[in-house]
């Protein structure tokens, strides 16, 4: 196991419960979608895992070493003043790497992502699913153990979603960390993930989880198989299920 | 056509503007003390160009020292502010209190202070005050304004309160530093102006001097052109400010 959260809860002061009681673990390798309704405490668990928050009770264990966890937002959020090759070597230059070394891996992870020859741009000049690949060689090239997805598709249009989904899962194969993603699109969890779990409305509790067939990266056509129709009807019933039983 | 039309625009109007005023102040037989035409003013202005070039100049280097100082003085106190919440909280009042209180109302202690026989570092002062307070707050919303996401990846890479003031605050700040200093640079001209004034003296030799010694004299239409020089300063002042502005971002964000 690579991160858990066991027996969490987040109270907002005056904003009451966020999150929980909430179970979760997220094994070595594994690809994990967190499914549930808007406000129900997903990205909250999100940042419990990244250690960017801490819970009111119960306990979180995350993956100790620097850079060992790595976190993509909705937005791409790149220094608009760094080229993207600098914005991609940040992680590696904060934990003191020099810059040469630095500067080259992150070339690597910037070709690894389908981006050669626009190391010297900067986001400004990049369209938005470039900036959303940017976002994605900087989260790759520390080699995290676990990768942290919060929502990362959800500014793009559905083409560049899907080149993107199966992008993601080509790098996954490749280095095998393994990924947490937030989403609101039942598909896209079922054709991207091996495990979904579903939250209730929030305060987010555990609704119930889905395993999904099939092998990763996804065969071509997988979209359209019995497995792919049946997981996603599943994870639809347990997110209304969900819905019905906070109210 | 229509770019041809909006170059002309200004030029047609400002046109119609001074041959109308030129028309009647010659119909109504005005006397030249109390409201110069144009053809006066341009007259002056060929008469004593030089002198009032160099009273510009004069003015303009007392604006631009004061620039200087006060763009030290409040970057590095914005900084502090960033730095530690107490300090801020400490100096909010003060701040606050010296930008509301007109310029000219402490023009004659700052004199004092500067003592009689210095009056160009009384003017100096002011210009100070004025210029100080933009380029401060400027400062001050930049290094605070570092977007949050950015913020928690910084943290979640580890990097230290250094790390993130060199590699996430200073460059965020820099277009909010950028658009201060274009504000200050103008009220710096304007706080050497009223400063100017407030010394009354001939000891500043500046701009606004020429303008109190030509009106003691009744020389309108030499007063209009010092006035005239002093708005072509500060247009020149703003728009040098502006393309060095509208370069520095391009350099800051690529295009």
């Amino acid at each position: 196991m690579i991160a858990s959260l066991s027996g969490v809860e987040v109270d907002y002061r005056g904003r009451g419960r966020a999150l929980g009681p909430f179970d979760l673990q997220v094994g070595e390798g594994e690809i994990i979608a967190l499914v549930g309704p808007s406000g129900c405490g997903k990205s909250t668990a999100m940042r419990l895992l990244a250690g960017l928050e801490q819970p009111s009770r119960g306990t979180v264990t995350r993956a100790p070493g620097r850079g060992e966890t790595s976190l993509v937002f909705q937005a791409p959020t790149l220094a608009p003043w760094m080229s993207a090759t600098a914005n991609v070597a940040l992680p590696l230059e904060l934990a003191g790497a020099d810059r040469r070394t630095a500067r080259a891996q992150a070339s690597e992870a910037l070709a690894r992502v389908g981006l050669s020859g626009v190391e010297a741009a900067r986001p400004a000049q990049l369209s938005g699913g470039m900036a959303m690949r940017v976002s994605l060689a900087r989260a790759l090239v520390t080699r995290p153990k676990l990768l942290l997805l919060d929502e990362p598709f959800a500014a793009l249009d559905e083409i560049t979603r899907r080149t993107l989904a199966d992008d993601v899962l080509a790098l996954w194969a490749e280095l095998k960390p393994a990924i947490l993603f937030v989403t609101h699109n039942v598909e896209e969890a079922v054709y991207m993930a091996s495990r979904v779990v579903v939250m209730t409305r929030g305060p987010g509790r555990l609704a119930g989880e889905v395993a999904v067939e099939g092998a990763l990266p996804r065969p071509a056509g997988f979209r359209v198989t019995e497995g792919f129709r049946r997981a996603a009807e599943t994870v639809s019933t347990l997110l209304a299920r969900g819905m019905e039983a906070a109210a | 056509m229509k770019r041809l039309a909006d170059l002309l625009a200004p030029v047609v109007f400002v046109s119609l503007l001074l041959a109308g005023w030129e028309l009647a102040c010659r119909a109504f037989e005005v006397p030249s003390y109390r409201l110069p035409p144009p053809s006066a003013i341009g007259e002056a202005l060929r008469e004593s160009g030089l002198l009032l070039l160099s009273s510009g100049w004069n003015t303009l280097s007392t604006a631009l020292i004061a620039l200087a100082v006060a763009s030290v003085l409040a970057s590095a106190l914005a900084l502090l502010a960033a730095l530690s919440g107490l300090i801020e909280r400490a100096i909010q009042p003060v701040m606050v209190t010296l930008q509301v209180t007109p310029v000219i109302a402490i023009a004659p202690i700052v004199q004092i202070w500067a003592g009689l026989a210095h009056p160009e570092r009384a003017v100096i002062g002011l210009a100070v005050v004025v210029a100080f307070f933009p380029i401060f707050s400027g400062a001050l919303t930049g290094l605070k304004s570092a977007d949050p996401d950015l913020e928690r990846l910084f943290d979640l890479y580890g990097a230290t309160r250094r790390q993130k003031l060199l590699r996430l605050r200073l460059p965020t700040a820099t277009p909010f530093l950028l658009a201060g200093h274009k504000v200050a640079a103008g009220l710096a001209l304007i706080g050497a102006v009223v400063g100017e004034f407030a010394a009354g003296s001939g000891g500043s030799q500046g701009l606004a001097w020429r303008i109190i010694e030509a009106s003691n004299r009744l020389q309108t239409a030499k007063a209009f052109a010092a006035l005239f020089v002093l708005a072509v300063m500060g247009a020149a002042l703003y728009g040098l400010l502006q393309l060095a502005e509208r370069r520095a971002l391009v350099w800051w964000r690529g295009r």
